[in-house]
């Protein structure tokens, strides 16, 4: 009998405790306390565009931070309203080719261009996505991976929004320093949206759709109309991030659609920490760089992010964020038992 | 008349790739995703038996159907039981262990056309005025008899017994002293089984390549919903109402629209009948 004497024990720190409420405000150390963290991620994130090497490298970023609104998007439906959306894809396609139409046919300019694209593609993935959602279980993963592989096939066949080959000839943001301030603002500006909206009272709403629905239904209101807010919300995120790929690239395509806008958010969801909407954000500074390291192995990346998917999921399915917060928030003992 | 032969066909080949999918929703309540992975890979496994190594068909075919029985049981058994019940974790770990194995394959080079698997029986026959190649007709022989085998199974042994009482009910079935962690193993196994045989079957029919894995999973699971998830009687009779509905658009409308079929019927039911045309007994578990 080889039974464990001891036991790991975590506190909160004391504060953690003191800075929850409004003593925050008593002193600059539990100031700091709070804003460091928050500070050391949005001055990192401006920061940058100035550090990378090459042209190359920013592009990087730009790419980083699209990634990174979906995967927040994700991170959202899943771990707040409970909908696994396996089509990140769909929002970015949506986006993106609104957008190329704006600007390509009606000429319209970026300024213009991705703020419609934003609600009006939101307003169309939440409309694909209705039918799934007064229902539970998997029927939404299942229709969200279905969407993009559709649509993909549809323009192909049809022969529409320039086929094959794509629409061409897209406006670009005209400095390389506007587009990714402009994506990397979207990306902290969405961030601690999203994080203020799951504290107020709606956002205690979709978690309870997560966790409970019938006590939801009880209450008096509406499963249906809830979640169609949040795929909203959610479809936003990522329908932003298309309108601003099409801009970056100056080109749109059945790629919008293609697979790895539908894996690597949710790898990096899951390796960031799921549930934080910060770690889906540093998930992606990881893992896309990453990936463009190994752009050469082709499609072996989705290999790659599968399996590293899988691991986390099955052996670790905490995250760096969630461990971070517990290492920031609390202090460890063993203690006997 | 040539719609009505090839829809029947086209019906029974679609009832083949769900049966799989249905019977491990149905048995443990996984969606596993990694269906079409499982179909396209037991493709490549035959492929490779028959080829590189040179085995007769046949034993090519029983080793590769054994091998990717083994193959699911151990994605179960290291992977998914370890998430089950837990449903965020349970779809993207299946998916994502399917794309390993698409990406993965594509990534190996098995694309192109010099992967095909030969007819089990060559030559055509007219029924009526429509020629139809045997391999075809074999298909429908085949399909029926997994079905009607899947149904003597499912009633008459107690492997079989003890799989549908858990589809039923499993904590009233782990209280009678069946274990239904080796259980859900079973119908993974199975189910995988049922993918590769389906995939042996039908992949003569065209060649093997990776995109086949997406559009099989997203055929598949549209048959299972119009069904009613983990309903099998009622995925057969659903692939049928599919099946004839892709004919009719590759007749009129052209080959592309195949799975826009899929997508509509799916929409479609979840508007008019959620649980699907036979999923009456889990309609109160699944409508919100």
């Amino acid at each position: 009998m080889n039974i464990e004497q001891r036991r790991k024990e975590r506190l909160d720190r004391g504060i953690k405790v003191r800075t929850d409420g409004l003593y925050a405000l008593m002193s600059w150390r539990e100031l700091s306390y709070l804003t460091l963290p928050r500070l050391v991620l949005i001055v990192g994130m401006l920061t940058l565009p100035f550090i990378m090497p090459s042209m190359y490298w920013q592009r990087v970023i730009s790419i980083v931070c699209i990634y990174a609104l979906l995967a927040m998007s994700f991170d959202f439906l899943a771990h707040f309203v409970g909908l696994v959306s396996l089509g990140g894809a769909l929002f970015i396609g949506v986006g993106g080719y609104l957008a190329a139409i704006m600007n390509t046919y009606f000429g319209m300019p970026p300024l213009l261009t991705i703020p419609i694209a934003t609600v009006v593609g939101a307003g169309i993935c939440t409309l694909f996505l209705l039918p799934c959602l007064p229902l539970r279980g998997v029927y939404f993963a299942i229709v969200s991976l279905m969407y993009p592989l559709a649509l993909a096939r549809v323009i192909e066949a049809l022969d529409i929004l320039g086929g094959t080959d794509g629409i061409m000839g897209i406006e670009s943001f005209g400095n390389r320093w506007v587009e990714q301030y402009f994506v990397i603002l979207m990306v902290l500006l969405f961030l601690f949206g999203a994080r203020r909206l799951v504290n107020l009272d709606i956002g205690l709403v979709f978690r309870a759709v997560k966790d409970n629905d019938q006590a939801v239904r009880a209450s008096g209101m509406s499963i249906t109309f809830y979640k169609a807010v949040a795929v909203f919300i959610a479809s936003a995120m990522g329908c932003m991030g298309g309108a601003s790929l099409v801009h970056i690239y100056m080109w749109s395509g059945i790629s919008l659609l293609a697979l790895d806008f539908s894996i690597l958010p949710i790898a990096a969801t899951v390796i960031g920490g799921a549930g934080t909407l910060v770690g889906p954000v540093l998930g992606c500074l990881i893992l896309v760089p990453i990936s463009e390291l190994l752009r050469a192995f082709g499609t072996l990346r989705i290999v790659f992010y599968s399996l590293i998917l899988v691991a986390f999921i099955v052996f670790r399915s905490e995250g760096i964020m969630v461990y971070g917060q517990r290492k920031y928030h609390q202090f460890e003992r063993w203690v006997k038992i | 008349m040539d719609i009505l032969i090839y829809g029947i066909i086209n019906s029974i080949a679609l009832a083949l790739m769900a049966l799989g999918f249905a019977l491990v929703y149905g048995i443990s309540r996984v969606p596993n995703f990694a269906h079409g992975a499982l179909y396209v890979i037991t493709g490549f496994i035959t492929w490779s038996l028959l080829r590189t190594l040179g085995l007769n068909y046949l034993i090519s075919i029983v080793l590769a159907l054994i091998i990717i029985g083994v193959v699911s049981a151990l994605i179960y058994q290291f992977a998914l039981i370890r998430v089950r019940g837990m449903a965020i974790s349970e779809i993207i770990a299946s998916y994502a262990i399917g794309l390993a194995i698409l990406e993965g394959l594509r990534w190996g080079g098995f694309k192109g056309t010099t992967y095909t698997l030969p007819v089990f029986i060559e030559g055509t026959i007219n029924i009526g005025d429509v020629p139809v190649d045997l391999h075809r007709l074999l298909v429908v022989a085949i399909g029926g008899a997994v079905v009607i085998l899947l149904w003597l199974f499912t009633h008459y042994t107690r492997i079989g017994l003890a799989l549908r009482g858990m589809a039923q009910d499993e904590r009233a079935v782990l209280m009678l002293g069946i274990d239904s962690d080796i259980m859900a193993l079973v119908a993974m196994a199975a189910g995988g089984m049922l993918a590769g045989l389906a995939g042996i079957v039908l992949l003569p029919l065209g060649n093997i390549v990776v995109e086949k894995g997406y559009d099989v999973l997203i055929q598949a699971i549209a048959v299972c919903i119009v069904g009613g998830l983990g309903s099998w009687m009622g995925a057969v009779l659903a692939a049928f109402l599919i099946g004839f509905a892709q004919i009719l658009t590759t007749v009129y409308l052209g080959s592309h629209f195949q799975m826009v079929v899929a997508l509509l019927a799916i929409i479609l039911t979840l508007i008019l009948r959620p649980s699907g045309l036979f999923g009456k007994q889990k309609e109160l578990e699944e409508r919100v």
